[in-house]
């Protein structure tokens, strides 16, 4: 099966897909957020028919156009990249993977597309009512979009409701509703559009933050870091809140994962959570190197806490995932592949049995696949350390995204504060940090998905799928061809967009 | 009445909702064909931003649809998804890469600091309705011509042409020709839809000589898409095919397969010939009267056009996705689509379709019952 394995092709096409995937969802975040804020704005205009709540929404809304139109555009290749780099995915988990992307495209993108011409060219076609729903129908249509393609990635995370069909050698579905209403499903959503509404007020609240400072559009920005403040807020406790929750389902399912984002390589009761430190990035999972480099500071038991909801409980290393803890009753990879490799021999052997048309031997070669089955992933490791992802990356990202994600409620009550006060635009300090939090909100959620992703490696789906298997056979130089094409017009696309939303707020909304 | 449909049902009936989705992507080309008219009917700024702003609020129907199309291929017949997107590598990409040029170039084509100036943006819209339609007309050749690939016993693809895709249009043979034709129809039957719908939606009053060129341009480029379509139409009828054969799914090349396959299938010959008759009688409204509703006759012309062709090559035991290199590697509705089960719950799915097409339809008439007028471009949110 992995025959003429190309590993750095499998590298270069890991690479597209985060180039690729990034640079969405620098954009998308905005979209789901800000949305929402336009249609609150929106529907103030609408029952007031003051004059001022039209320019705002209008306002807002062009910047969501400009947003929107590159964030479709590098949303167009990440469902055919699917395809085009992970062809042996495609087919192996097609079977329940496709489904929630083709609802996606029934349900959400044609919600979206059919309002988004009303919303913003409705203005003076549609009657004001109708219009407004326009408005409430683009925000819907955008979130639910976002629902089925976190579906998708959560059941990448948590395989549910599926089993091997060996005569057809893929995954197929069982159980359509246990992939929807999974728990790390339902997390997912929600931890995504929480943040995404804490992307959108942080937006919102570095224009209006610049225009303070300027001196610009007073009431206007007034208004709107009120409205942001609030807004972003109640999202980010909100976020805070279930990203520990997704913290205990990752614990659940993906304690590798777990393990890597806090560099944690010996497991441990009363497991602490790191609050400082710098990880060692050499240290390897079968080495004795100590994992930080110099001082670090635990937070005794949190990451019990985290993990199991539980002080004293065990939360396992690295070391005890890939070599197993007799102990702790945990198999490690390295067993599992053991395992794993009876699982893809007996599959073979099955295929040629029944192509040779021996039933019996084809019988027996089943029922040894069936006892290894759910080793199957393992099977296609080259070592059991290969089932760790990249540590340092993801502890780091992790960490990044923590920290950022506790400043941001600060930052809201701050604004609120000295809102009530009436005394923000005093606060120089303030209002400076205000103007690039949005640009720490991208790196947050950018830290975010590199968590969720490269956390996830070696696996296409946890546990199931390496990504050495999932690739499409093409040369590495293929591949490097198609990364760069991407990276040139997607980085030209970028910059063109942060040239028009500069000059759109620039020119504000007095004059739009 | 879902859970009784047997799984050749199921696969028939899927194969004909994805080939829903593609022939009303070809009617939605009126997008990309309009694109590409830009500088042949609009000679002042005035009318380009008419034009850039009558296909502007339709152009995320299109590029919906076509994500739709993928979405549902990949639901239904994975095997094929994998096969043809992982195979033909480069023809898939670049088709993508013209896709990605279509929604910035509208949203920047006229904002300030731009940076690359309207012309470039004007220029990428070019290049996706005429590349980019192009290249899908090409891929969807080789559902009659066939490609080159093989399968392993996982059904992991491995492509054998160096061009990954690409040689449908490019190799020198008999089928790239065909593969081409089927692209130039389709790109001038996109200008052809294009101008009518235009014709359709602009206050004509306004632009006189541009309604002019609109008609003119309605009729020459369907005369320039006749020779293909008559092409298409005459290898069809004449072309050997790739039937299956026997209980196991064996493919062999069958003669005067898709002549075989009408005349098994005569609605579909009812269906071809009405969407011949449509699309003749919604171009001759356009280019020879005064009339402004050509679009729909033509529209609904294509979407039967569109279904015969794509029909033709999977239904009475034909293979959709051929392979040349390897006959047994070719894809059926039998052996790409995905399990019973999972059919089954898109078939519940799809119940959601009428509703979807009806609240399209709904605001499509909100929106265009008043005409697109000059002062209309104007707005600030406009493109």
């Amino acid at each position: 099966m992995i025959e003429n394995l190309d590993l750095g092709m499998v590298n270069w096409a890991r690479g597209q897909f985060a180039l690729t995937a990034m640079y969405h969802w620098i954009f998308v975040p905005l979209t789901l957020g800000i949305s929402w804020i336009i249609a609150f704005y929106h529907t103030i205009y609408v029952r007031t028919g003051n004059e001022e709540w039209k320019r705002l929404t209008k306002f807002w809304m062009k910047l969501f156009g400009i947003n929107f139109a590159i964030g479709v555009a590098t949303g167009i290749i990440l469902e055919f990249e699917f395809g085009t780099n992970w062809s042996n995915y495609s087919w192996m988990v097609g079977d329940i993977f496709g489904a929630p992307l083709a609802i996606e495209g029934i349900f959400a993108f044609f919600l979206e597309a059919t309002f988004f011409a009303v919303m913003f060219f409705g203005w003076n076609r549609v009657s004001k009512g109708f219009h407004l729903f326009s408005t409430w129908m683009v925000a819907v249509g955008s979130n639910l979009s976002a629902v089925w393609i976190l579906v998708a990635n959560a059941w990448m995370q948590h395989p549910v409701g599926q089993a091997f069909n060996p005569d057809t050698a893929r995954f197929e579905m069982q159980n359509f509703t246990e992939i929807i209403f999974s728990p790390y499903a339902i997390n997912k959503f929600v931890h995504a559009t929480s943040s995404s509404m804490l992307i959108a007020a942080l937006f919102v609240l570095s224009i209006s933050s610049w225009y303070l400072l300027r001196g610009r559009h007073l009431i206007m920005a007034k208004r709107s870091i009120v409205v942001a403040a609030i807004f972003g807020l109640l999202a980010s406790v909100f976020t805070i809140f279930n990203g520990d929750e997704s913290a205990y389902e990752i614990a659940q399912v993906q304690p590798m994962k777990l393990a890597a984002f806090e560099g944690l390589y010996d497991g441990r009761q009363n497991a602490g959570l790191v609050a400082l430190g710098v990880i060692n990035r050499d240290k390897k999972v079968y080495d004795t190197q100590e994992p930080f480099i110099g001082f670090n500071l635990h937070i005794p038991g949190l990451l019990s806490l985290m993990a199991n909801r539980s002080f004293n409980s065990f939360v396992p290393g690295m070391k005890d995932l890939v070599y197993g803890n007799a102990e702790h009753n945990i198999l490690g990879s390295a067993q599992k592949m053991d395992r794993g490799k009876k699982a893809v021999v007996s599959l073979e052997a099955y295929k040629k049995a029944k192509k040779a048309g021996d039933q019996a031997a084809a019988d027996t070669h089943l029922a040894t696949f069936n006892e290894y089955k759910e080793f199957l992933g393992y099977g296609y490791l080259q070592k059991p350390e290969e089932a760790v992802p990249p540590v340092a990356l993801s502890f780091n990202a992790f960490h990044i995204m923590v920290i950022l994600g506790m400043l941001f409620p600060l930052i809201f009550v701050g604004y609120l504060y000295f809102s009530l006060k009436g005394t923000l635009v005093e606060k120089k300090w303030l209002l400076g940090l205000g103007t690039i939090t949005y640009l720490l909100g991208i790196i947050a959620t950018q830290a975010g998905w590199v968590v969720a992703e490269v956390g996830r490696q070696p696996w296409a789906i946890q546990g199931l799928l390496p990504v050495s298997v999932a690739r499409t056979n093409l040369t590495t130089g293929t591949v490097q061809a198609t990364f760069f094409m991407f990276l040139i017009l997607f980085t030209l696309l970028l910059i063109a967009e942060i040239s028009i939303m500069a000059k759109q707020i620039s020119i504000g909304p007095e004059e739009n | 009445m879902i859970e009784k449909l047997d799984y050749a049902t199921l696969q028939h009936l899927w194969w004909l909702l994805c080939s829903v989705v593609g022939a009303l992507f070809l009617f939605l080309t009126f997008v990309q064909g309009g694109q590409s008219l830009l500088w042949q009917v609009a000679k002042t700024p005035t009318e380009k931003d008419l034009v850039i702003n009558s296909l502007g609020r339709k152009w995320e129907l299109t590029f919906t649809t076509l994500v739709l199309f993928g979405g549902a291929l990949f639901a239904s017949f994975p095997k094929f998804y994998s096969t043809s997107f992982g195979g033909a590598y480069w023809v898939w990409i670049l088709i993508l890469f013209t896709f990605i040029l279509q929604p910035v170039s509208y949203e920047y084509r006229k904002k300030q600091w731009n940076i690359y100036g309207s012309l470039v943006y004007e220029g990428f819209l070019l290049i996706n309705g005429a590349i980019g339609i192009l290249l899908i007309g090409a891929a969807v050749g080789t559902f009659f011509t066939g490609s080159h690939f093989q399968l392993s016993d996982q059904n992991f693809v491995t492509w054998t042409h160096p061009l990954r895709g690409l040689e449908a249009a490019l190799s020198p043979s008999v089928s790239s020709l065909f593969n081409i034709a089927m692209g130039l129809f389709l790109v001038f039957n996109a200008r052809t839809l294009g101008a009518m719908y235009l014709i359709n939606n602009l206050e004509l009053g306004e632009v006189p000589e541009m309604a002019t060129r609109l008609r003119s341009a309605c009729w020459q480029n369907f005369l320039c898409s006749l020779p293909f379509l008559l092409l298409i139409l005459g290898s069809l009828l004449m072309m050997p095919g790739f039937g299956i054969i026997d209980n196991q799914g064996t493919i062999d090349i069958v003669s005067f397969k898709y002549l075989r396959n009408l005349i098994a299938n005569p609605w579909l010959i009812v269906l071809l010939a009405a969407g011949l008759t449509l699309v003749i009688t919604g171009v001759w409204n356009t280019a020879k009267t005064a009339k402004t509703s050509g679009i729909w006759q033509g529209g609904l012309g294509t979407v039967l056009v569109g279904l015969t062709v794509l029909l033709l090559p999977a239904y009475n035991m034909t293979a959709f996705y051929p392979s040349k290199v390897d006959l047994q590697s070719s894809l059926t509705i039998y052996n790409a689509s995905s399990s019973p089960y999972t059919l089954k719950v898109m078939t519940y799915v799809a119940l959601g379709i009428p509703f979807v097409l009806a609240y399209v339809a709904y605001v499509w008439w909100l929106m265009n019952r008043n005409k697109l007028k000059i002062e209309d471009t104007g707005d600030r949110a406009a493109y």
